[in-house]
């Protein structure tokens, strides 16, 4: 027996491969057991291979992560750029002009081709045959949706005549308000009723002349439809919540508060005999069920004096509107689309105008960085799809900051309590199980508990005892920026706990000790050297809290953010936090450009722009705190040894 | 192994004179403490004449089951250097431990006897182990300097009592740097971190933490057992300065420092005192077998 293991085992050093062909089926099952396993230990004692698996699998992570961030930042960097427009003809005699969006390789549908004219269709099939049925085609952005009721258009190579391929020199690409970009040629300046250009080249400098003062005249306006009319509009609520207030407190018969009603109304626009039958109407109620308290006549008095404050405040604003926009329809320019159509648009409208195909190099660094700086600073418009993501922004950091300030002393006492005080035992490993499976569970059912627990419960009841005269309408009862802050600090409230419970766990006992001998009390050694030592370790787990609360969107979607909240929670109306308001997320926005835009094709750079952005927020916040905690760390742990 | 060499001593009587009781032993008494049996310690009675800080009476300590100290008398002459030494997990550091009560932070621990520091009772219902606790500094093995400025670590037991006078804090700083022998080295840079200092001035850095709050008992567990030899003689030095301003309970394993550092020297075995007299005495003339073969490195 152990002769043939002995030769088996020099027949495995010296040719492993054959040696296979010479162990019986069966029998001799020793030797061959010995031979694998001294084959296996070969492997395992050689360290390449697995140098190879390890750094293989590191490198298709960093190839994979590499990838997504060029693709987001490529596309997010280009979409800005403006490009040239093109116009062409095709063979229907159809004009259409625009810019390349993108463009691919399909297979015609065999009727695309049948539908060609007589002289071109032999051609082209014969092109088509000679490339394997592929032809190439070019998705174009031909804009003027109120006049051609689209955005895009695909066209195949060979629809278009060919070398009608052009640029004009005097497409001008406008972007408007509302409807989208225009894409045509400026035909016609009028000025107060007046043409007063008709050439291209007067029209364009009469517009860059005209244009940023009629802009200014617009923004005055914004800024009161915003702020003034707002105000106006806080009047008529508080005098309205005022009396409603009252209402509640001294319960005046609805009969009489019915027929109150009724007279206000006639003596707001009523014949005189219409007044007085209300008059009457309201004695004979006032016979029968008594008159109201005096504190809530009085506080009818002053709320129609307040409510004529608040109207004649309305008017006034609403008159300077009406003067600013007669002035500013005084501006138009009249611009001809590829099809012939005229178009006359207010100068107002126009957020940005310019001749695509005659732009210098720094002409289109200055319209790129312009649109990024609208991108970051304005207001979003046309569904989200164009303009800006500055609430988006502001939410975002907002909401962060406060979920930070929120996990952070309760994660930290939570795991002081978990670590320092409580007695090893198995309520504390249960505790503490249950805290680890906390960080596993899905996000949106942490949103369905903030929306049930944050906003119906205590919102709910925060609506009930301060706000009570605002109901129906909730105020703190539904999702807004402090309940979505809320429920995202619970979420990443695990993740701070297991974290600081590591670290504090990592505080070597010997300073403990020393503390202790050194006649420190439990607080103070906590407190002086247990959590300055371990301030690193929990700025970490802050660290991936702040980057998993800030990219997080699903629980969101229940608590607060919306998809169009122009109003920001920090403003300038007392009392000037308004934590309860409802506010963009770029994690949101993202999803809502990309998945609920009804132009979805525009929508689609500007998911790029907008991730680009959010990773640069996420990467922002992040590296902050990292760069906070190399400096604590150098403070507390350096040269330890 | 090492109690197969060893000479049994036929029938020799002992006195106690402290506590004034003759008793004889029978044979080795390292056996039958192996044994589980209770031997009795021998004190001289020089120690007799020493005015005692810290006086430790019949103290017995359990860690859970396991009982680490047994029936240990001894007192700590005040102004002196008193040494504790003994082979591996003989209780010489548990002892150390026990008179700061920091034992108290293992759950398991349970005493009996008492311990009392300057006539107070440590081990009593209702002592305020904080108050106790700032009376006595302590040397830990490993130098532990808190992560804070040197400054900071050397009026730590001030800061936590709530001190604020900026001058009283200077004075106490330096003197308790000076005293420890580092003032020279890091005066200049008294706000930089504590834990930039090497290994020998980290722990003569604690060494100032312990004395700046003018303790009655300075306990030293081990202080240069991680040191290289210059740092140590170092160390040994401070110590010799700080005899007669601090009472220092040092425990040791080299021998050769406790013969040169100290006044008083107890040879402790397995939870048990065995014998305790003045160092000369115990190095050059001990009155046990046992401990001669200890001091003479005969076993352990």
């Amino acid at each position: 027996m152990s002769r043939t293991v002995k030769e088996n085992n020099n027949v495995a050093v010296q040719n492993p491969a054959e040696s296979n062909h010479h162990t019986s089926p069966g029998g001799n099952g020793l030797g061959t057991r010995r031979r694998r396993s001294k084959a296996v230990n070969s492997v395992m004692a050689h360290g390449e291979p697995w140098v190879w698996l390890t750094g293989g699998a590191l490198s298709l992570a960093v190839l994979m992560i590499l990838g997504l961030l060029i693709i987001v930042i490529y596309n997010g960097s280009i979409t800005y750029w403006p490009g040239s427009i093109h116009q062409f003809t095709s063979h229907a005699g159809v004009n259409y002009m625009g810019e390349e969006f993108r463009s691919e390789n399909f297979t015609p549908q065999p009727s695309a081709v049948n539908n060609l004219p007589d002289e071109v269709r032999d051609s082209v099939a014969v092109t088509l045959a000679e490339n394997d049925g592929l032809s190439h085609r070019r998705l174009i952005r031909t804009a003027n949706f109120d006049l051609l009721g689209t955005h895009f258009t695909w066209i195949s190579d060979f629809e278009v005549i060919p070398d009608s391929d052009v640029l004009p020199e005097w497409a001008v690409l406008v972007e408007r308000m509302t409807w989208g970009r225009f894409y045509g040629f400026p035909s016609a300046l009028e000025i107060k009723g007046e043409i007063i250009a008709d050439d291209p080249h007067e029209v364009w400098e009469g517009f860059q002349k005209n244009h940023p003062k009629v802009r200014r005249l617009w923004q005055k306006r914004r800024s009161l439809e915003i702020h003034d009319l707002g105000r106006a509009n806080r009047i008529l609520e508080n005098a309205r919540l005022e009396l409603r207030r009252v209402e509640l407190q001294e319960n005046p018969p609805a009969t009489w508060v019915a027929a109150y009603e009724h007279l206000h109304r006639f003596r707001a626009g009523g014949t005189q005999e219409e007044i007085s039958e209300a008059i009457e109407a309201l004695e004979i109620i006032e016979k029968e069920v008594g008159k109201p308290s005096d504190v809530y006549l009085q506080a009818i008095k002053s709320f129609e004096s307040e409510h004529n404050r608040g109207q004649e405040a309305f008017l006034a604003i609403n008159e300077e509107i009406f003067s600013l926009n007669q002035e500013m329809d005084q501006y138009k320019i009249h611009m001809t689309a590829v099809d012939g159509q005229e178009k006359i648009l207010n100068l107002a409208e126009i957020v940005r105008a310019y001749p695509a195909n005659q732009l210098s190099v720094w002409d289109k660094i200055r319209i790129y960085l312009s649109r990024w700086w609208e991108f970051l600073r304005a207001d979003p418009r046309e569904a989200n799809s164009e303009g800006g993501v500055f609430p988006a922004i502001f939410g975002t950091v907002t909401m962060t900051m406060i979920m930070s300030l929120l996990v952070a002393p309760f994660g930290v006492l939570a795991a002081l309590y978990l670590r320092e005080y409580a007695k090893a035992g198995l309520a504390v490993s249960a505790v503490r199980i249950a805290v680890n499976n906390l960080a596993g569970v899905p996000s949106i059912v942490f949103g369905v508990f903030g929306l049930g627990f944050f906003c119906y419960i205590i919102g709910g009841s925060i609506d009930e005892i301060f706000f009570q005269a605002k109901l129906p309408s909730p105020t703190y009862g539904k999702g807004g920026l402090m309940w979505a802050s809320f429920t995202l600090a619970l979420m990443t409230l695990p993740v701070v706990i297991v974290a600081t419970e590591e670290a504090l766990a990592a505080v070597p006992g010997s300073m403990r000790q020393g503390s202790y001998a050194c006649g420190a009390s439990k607080w103070q050694t906590i407190y002086r050297i247990v959590l300055p030592r371990a301030m690193p370790g929990i700025m970490t787990g802050m660290i991936l809290a702040m980057a998993r609360g800030a990219g997080e969107v699903a629980p969101l979607m229940l608590v607060g953010a919306v998809k169009l909240a122009p109003e920001l929670p920090i403003d300038r109306v007392f009392p000037f936090i308004h934590p309860e308001r409802s506010f963009m997320h770029l994690g949101f926005h993202i999803y809502d450009l990309g998945f609920q835009s009804q132009n979805s094709e525009a929508a689609k750079p500007m998911v790029f722009t907008t991730t680009l952005l959010l990773i640069a927020l996420i990467a922002t916040l992040n590296i902050s705190a990292i760069w906070l905690r190399t400096r604590m760390r150098r403070r507390f742990v350096a040269n330890q040894f | 192994m090492a109690m197969a060499n060893l000479q049994l001593e036929p029938e020799m009587p002992v006195t106690n004179d402290e506590y004034g009781d003759t008793m004889t032993i029978n044979g080795g008494r390292l056996e039958a403490i192996q044994r589980g049996e209770q031997v009795d310690s021998y004190t001289h009675e020089i120690l007799k004449n020493e005015e005692a800080v810290l006086d430790i009476a019949n103290f017995n300590l359990w860690y859970g089951n396991d009982q680490a100290l047994h029936n240990i008398t001894m007192c700590v002459p005040h102004g002196k250097v008193t040494a504790l030494i003994g082979p591996s997990g003989c209780g010489k550091s548990t002892l150390l431990r026990s008179v700061n009560r920091l034992n108290d932070l293992i759950d398991s621990v349970r005493i009996e006897g008492s311990m009392r520091l300057s006539g107070d009772d440590i081990y009593t219902t209702g002592v305020d182990v904080i108050e106790l606790r700032k009376r006595m500094g302590m040397v830990f093995q490993k130098s532990n300097p808190f992560p804070m400025s040197i400054y900071e670590n050397v009026i730590y037991s001030l800061r936590i009592d709530g001190e604020r006078n900026r001058s009283l804090l200077d004075e106490v700083c330096e003197r308790s740097l000076r005293g420890a022998a580092l003032w020279d080295e890091v005066k200049d840079r008294l706000h930089s971190s504590a834990l930039a200092l090497s290994g020998g001035q980290q722990q003569r850095l604690c060494i100032a933490r312990a004395i700046a709050a003018e303790p009655e008992v300075l306990l030293m567990d081990e202080p240069c057992s991680s040191l290289d030899p210059i740092a140590t003689s170092k160390i040994e030095d401070l110590i010799e300065e700080l005899k007669g301003s601090y009472t220092v309970l040092i425990v040791t394993h080299n021998m050769q420092q406790a013969s040169r550092t100290s006044d008083y020297t107890a040879f402790m075995y397995l939870g048990q005192l065995i014998e305790y007299g003045a160092t000369d005495e115990i190095f050059t003339n001990p009155a046990l077998k046992e401990t001669e073969d200890y001091v003479s490195g005969r076993f352990g």
